[in-house]
């Protein structure tokens, strides 16, 4: 149990007749950035919002920092911070009030929750800000009070529900930032994203979602070699030659998509020099003028796609 | 966990407090809302049916009574907004004391109502109205008033708890305005058709109306409803604040 802060087995939720959980199992290190990866609709936030205490389960065993989260919840909401989808703070009071109000409810008392407070500001560099109703504030600084209000009490578990979605680049990065000094500091972070990247860039674990169940489970690195790793994209001048570069360059032809409105195709590569030069090459030789040609990692759709076209091929 | 509920219920305050010392146009509103009936029956509309004498003697007392039943729509309002605001996932996400939220809107919301029943005395006093028990029947007037303003409260809350959308609220909205009417806040049961006087008698807050004018010894005043006016809050309070503060529970389900 000391290594384990989140455990998630058979978890089920239903809204009417429709299954938002539909026996989850999730194990999750303690200390670890684990994210938590799927479309739209797969259950992320169902998760979250079971994990925090917001929403009771139908069915599973759920327990977050050592505790069950129906029957334990008040010792879970002691050990955990939530960033949600939609930011969590009060739009009427400032920065300040948001802060020192958590705090008081943290129970720090009433000095400790002002100084807290006051360090959080600054730290999440919103002290200038501090006195402004939140509701003028901007989508990456309302983030990030919301980020510094789940911080109150140093949590063991923190959990961030898409974080960045809405937030332009700059927002991303600083959000990105904090993350990675938390998880740091030791704190567990469990993180919902529907960005692959995202998950690459800060966790050490990612389970894949879909219709409310995990559907693979490993490694950034682990989950694209799934997929087959690296692609390689090549656009040609005339949607025509499609066919005619597909047979002479060399790559693995079954694993080939084209797409003809885009003059686009696009295949997996193992060695990814060796495949940009042969590329190159073959279509030179051939006399089939390209206009670009790129290497790129997997994206979310085609790990998602890969994945769930092997739990329809099980299932058949 | 319980040894916080009166610290978190005091912050839950503040942050109403906190709110109007930011929106102080919001309270004004609130309040010169009641005054702008109570001068519009007292002037426009003149004149009660059944009432003999100075129509401002009956008018006020009326109006106060009137003022608290429509407490009951501010306080659905403010906690369906409150509801439907990011903030109340923290909330219950944190090791706060449950419902909590809910005694703060409802101190925040009686402190308001006490304000309007100032405000409106006041405008009374300026129109010639007058009070002519002493000082321990005004003080129990006011009581009377804030008992039965209390038992709204709590009724509103199960509303916007139930109702949950702010589109249902504005049905529920205008569902009240009959039902402060159908009483005697403005004219005596007795000049209404019998049945419609029935229902006027019937209505909790013309007990506490007519309770308020014989404290106050205005006119439509009547002894023996005192008891009605203190018994029948109380009993919507035993009805409507448990089922609140379970449905606010079950939130999570």
């Amino acid at each position: 149990m000391a290594d384990t802060a989140i455990t998630v087995e058979g978890a089920r939720k239903k809204y009417g007749d429709k299954p938002a959980l539909d026996g989850l199992d999730l194990t999750v290190a303690r200390g670890a950035v684990h994210s938590v990866l799927g479309p739209n609709g797969a259950g992320k936030t169902t998760l979250v919002r079971i994990l925090s205490t917001l929403l009771r389960p139908d069915a599973g065993r759920i327990e977050v920092a050592g505790h069950d989260v129906v029957t334990e919840a008040y010792d879970v909401r002691l050990r955990i911070g939530l960033l949600g989808q939609h930011a969590a703070v009060d739009e009427e009071l400032s920065g300040y009030q948001n802060l020192e109000m958590f705090g008081r409810l943290y129970h720090l008392g009433t000095r400790h929750a002002r100084v807290r407070a006051g360090e959080l500001l600054e730290r999440f560099g919103l002290a200038d800000t501090g006195r402004k109703a939140v509701k003028q504030y901007s989508g990456g600084m309302r983030r990030r009070l919301d980020l510094a209000a789940s911080l109150i009490t140093e949590p063991e578990v923190l959990f961030l529900d898409e974080p960045t979605t809405g937030l332009d680049p700059r927002g991303r990065a600083e959000v990105w930032a904090s993350v990675r000094s938390l998880a740091g500091g030791g704190t567990t972070v469990l993180l919902t994203t529907q960005y692959l990247e995202e998950a690459d860039q800060l966790a050490d674990r990612i389970s894949v979602v879909d219709r409310g169940r995990v559907v693979a489970d490993g490694t950034a690195d682990a989950l694209k070699a799934l997929t087959g790793g690296d692609r390689i994209d090549v656009v040609l001048r005339d949607a025509g030659h499609l066919g005619a570069a597909v047979a002479v360059l060399p790559v693995p032809k079954d694993d080939v998509t084209v797409d003809t409105d885009r003059r686009l195709l696009s295949a997996p590569v193992t060695d990814r020099m060796a495949a940009l030069s042969g590329v190159v090459r073959a279509l030179e030789e051939a006399g089939i003028e390209a206009e670009d040609i790129a290497l790129r990692r997997p994206t979310l759709d085609e790990v998602f796609l890969h994945v769930t076209a092997d739990r329809v091929k099980e299932a058949a | 966990m319980t040894t916080y509920a009166l610290t978190d219920s005091w912050t839950m305050t503040r942050r109403e407090l906190a709110h109007w010392a930011r929106q102080p146009v919001q309270i004004v509103v609130n309040v010169a809302f009641p005054v702008m009936l109570l001068l519009m029956f007292g002037y426009l509309v003149g004149g009660g049916r059944g009432v003999s004498g100075e129509y401002v003697d009956y008018l006020v007392p009326g109006m106060l009574a009137l003022t608290m039943a429509f407490g009951l729509e501010g306080t659905m309002i403010a906690v369906t907004q409150d509801l439907n605001k990011g903030v109340i996932d923290r909330f219950r996400s944190m090791p706060m004391a449950n419902g909590a939220i809910l005694v703060g809107r409802s101190v925040a919301d009686m402190l308001q109502s006490a304000l309007a029943l100032a405000v409106l005395i006041g405008v009374g006093l300026a129109l010639g109205w007058r009070a002519h028990g002493g000082a321990a029947a005004f003080l129990g007037a006011l009581g009377l008033l804030l008992l039965f303003r209390f038992a709204m409260l709590w009724i509103g809350i199960q509303l916007a708890l139930v109702a949950g959308k702010p589109e249902l609220v504005q049905a529920v909205q205008i569902l009240v305005w009959p039902v402060g009417f159908l009483s005697n806040a403005f004219a005596t049961p007795e000049a209404m058709p019998g049945w419609l006087g029935t229902v006027v008698q019937w209505n909790p807050m013309s007990h506490t109306a007519t309770a308020v004018r014989d404290l106050f010894g205005n006119q439509g005043g009547e002894a023996g409803h005192v008891w009605p006016a203190v018994v029948w809050p109380l009993a919507l309070l035993a009805v409507f604040f448990p089922l609140a503060l379970r449905r606010f529970a079950r939130l999570s389900k």
